[in-house]
């Protein structure tokens, strides 16, 4: 595997520059790239990330770490037409409170986020502001319990 | 999913809302709401979710090796698909590395899956055109791959086969002289399938120019795989970011420039020979030697996460792992290419015509069970 990270670097690093201590670089390896910020950073953060040649997020979802009382919300973004690029995912990163669950959408910038987002929202409660469907995609319409993807939800017969 | 309502609904003036599926023949499990002026299609809302099972929660209460059955169930027409790279990301997060006869027998068993997903499709589509012996054709011919897979897997579709560390057991030792075979009497079959499908003026008045997609778009909704291709670019995940031993064999990816229903079914066309390509080179390359690496006892990560992408028959698959130490995942989040291509479906039907529709959503290889996990 090349050891060589130039490109990861000089990505980084242009991101480091314009934000400077608002976002902290989580790794750096071969191919993958992952920055955490602030929830009120986020959105300014994934504008620069697009700038910078990333165009699909081809994942987003959450993690909930009950011990923290925290939601981790990830978004890992691609780029498929420039080839320098195309080897990289690129994931940024934001916690959020749970009690109040509630963070701006992305799909304004990324739009392939729309669904994404929608299936965060009725697995984990996670409501993105702007986002013009908040409403249940795979979930039965009369599910009424905990979001099922919160680690206080037990599966049937498994409790 | 959203509320059941009547099945057609009058919104005054000309139009009609209409449901298709999730019990119609042609949706598969899935509901797409369409909203029809005259013979045009001025709205679509997919509705996907009849089938969702929560695959990701359930693999939360499995172990690494147990996910492997569980996580190839949304996909089985394409079980390798599925469970590579999830294995691929399971041995991140174990730190254990398969030997290069696995690696290229997990390349083997990827392509004839992916053969087989391909012609389950292209028989699907056949007959939503109207053509029957597409649709006998294919499935057919399906068979001899199936029988291949199953030399080497035990079963003929759910193979549960690539394991973390290596394959679950060695090819036969004839595999190659009876694939070669196979390849030989396919590559004819593929003139064949040109000279009655690809080629009727019937099936170029349905498909071309019809559900026209341009780059920007493609790139914009986060369109994947055979659909992003026939858009004009040439993104694969083998090549774009190579796993296995892929960038040890030579292959093309193939492209189209017009965006629309045939250009995806005539790049998915030529996947097949591509595939049939990478698998002769294999035999060429593979070399004896051990096929597993052996971990002994239950398999535990250290805290941490690993992602990683393959590219399966639908496009690309995403599989993002956390660890927190114990015999579980402490999450296992995918993302599957039909989810991702389902965004795309709204794009392309409206405007289109409504007669239009089969020709539109088979070309995009929708595959209900996987998108709803």
């Amino acid at each position: 595997m090349p050891s060589n990270l130039d490109t990861e670097n000089q990505l980084v690093k242009s991101l480091t520059d314009q934000f400077k201590n608002k976002i902290k670089t989580e790794y750096v390896k071969h191919n993958r790239i992952k920055i955490s910020t602030n929830q009120d950073n986020l959105k300014s953060l994934a504008t620069s990330v697009k700038e910078l040649g990333f165009e699909q997020v081809i994942s987003h979802g959450g993690t909930d770490y009950p011990d923290n009382n925290v939601f981790r919300i990830e978004y890992h973004i691609i780029c498929v037409s420039k080839k320098k690029l195309r080897s990289i995912m690129f994931s940024i990163m934001t916690e959020i409170s749970k009690d109040t669950p509630e963070i701006e959408t992305l799909i304004d910038i990324f739009p392939s986020a729309e669904f994404h987002e929608q299936e965060t929202y009725e697995n984990f409660g996670i409501t993105f502001t702007g986002h013009p469907r908040m409403e249940k995609l795979l979930l039965p319409e009369d599910w009424d319990d905990i979001p099922p993807l919160r680690k206080d939800y037990i599966l049937p017969g498994r409790g | 999913m959203q509320n059941a309502a009547m099945n057609i609904e009058d919104k005054g003036g000309d139009q009609l809302v209409l449901h298709v599926g999730p019990q119609h023949p042609g949706s598969g499990h899935f509901r797409i709401i369409v909203t029809v002026d005259g013979d045009y299609i001025v709205g679509a809302k997919p509705d996907p979710g009849y089938v969702h099972r929560g695959a990701e929660k359930m693999a939360e209460y499995r172990d690494y090796i147990q996910n492997i059955p569980h996580l190839e169930r949304p996909v089985i027409i394409d079980a390798t698909g599925v469970t590579l790279p999830y294995v691929l990301t399971a041995e991140k997060i174990i730190d254990v590395e398969a030997p290069d006869r696995a690696q290229y027998i997990r390349m083997i068993m990827a392509e004839l899956n992916r053969i087989i997903s391909h012609l389950y499709w292209l028989g699907i589509y056949g007959i939503f055109l109207g053509h029957s012996t597409m649709f006998m054709w294919p499935m057919g011919d399906r068979e001899l791959f199936i029988d291949l897979a199953e030399s080497i897997g035990g079963t003929r579709v759910t193979f549960s086969y690539v394991v973390p560390g290596g394959v679950r057991n060695d090819m036969p030792t004839n595999f190659k002289e009876r694939a070669l075979k196979t390849f030989d009497y396919f590559e004819k079959r593929i003139e064949e399938y040109k000279k009655i499908f690809f080629n009727n003026p019937l099936m170029s008045a349905r498909t071309e120019g019809i559900g026209t997609m341009d780059k920007k778009d493609a790139i914009r909704l986060g369109i994947t795989g055979s659909n992003l291709r026939a858009c004009g670019i040439d993104s694969d995940t083998r090549k774009d970011e190579t796993y296995c031993l892929y960038d040890r064999v030579d292959f093309e990816i193939p492209t189209r420039k017009e965006g629309d229903s045939y250009a995806r079914c005539i790049v998915r066309l030529e996947e097949l020979q591509q595939s049939m390509n990478i698998m002769k080179q294999v035999f060429d390359l593979i070399e004896p030697g051990p096929i597993k690496q052996v971990i002994g006892g239950v398999m535990r990560g250290e805290p941490g996460e690993a992602f990683v992408r393959t590219e399966a028959a639908r496009g690309t698959m995403f599989y993002h792992i956390v660890s927190d130490g114990e015999k579980n995942p402490y999450r296992v989040k995918i993302s599957v290419p039909s989810f991702r291509n389902l965004i795309g479906m709204t794009h392309l039907l409206v405007g289109s015509r409504l007669a239009d529709m089969p020709a539109i959503y088979w070309s995009l290889d929708y595959w209900p069970v996987e998108a709803d996990r």
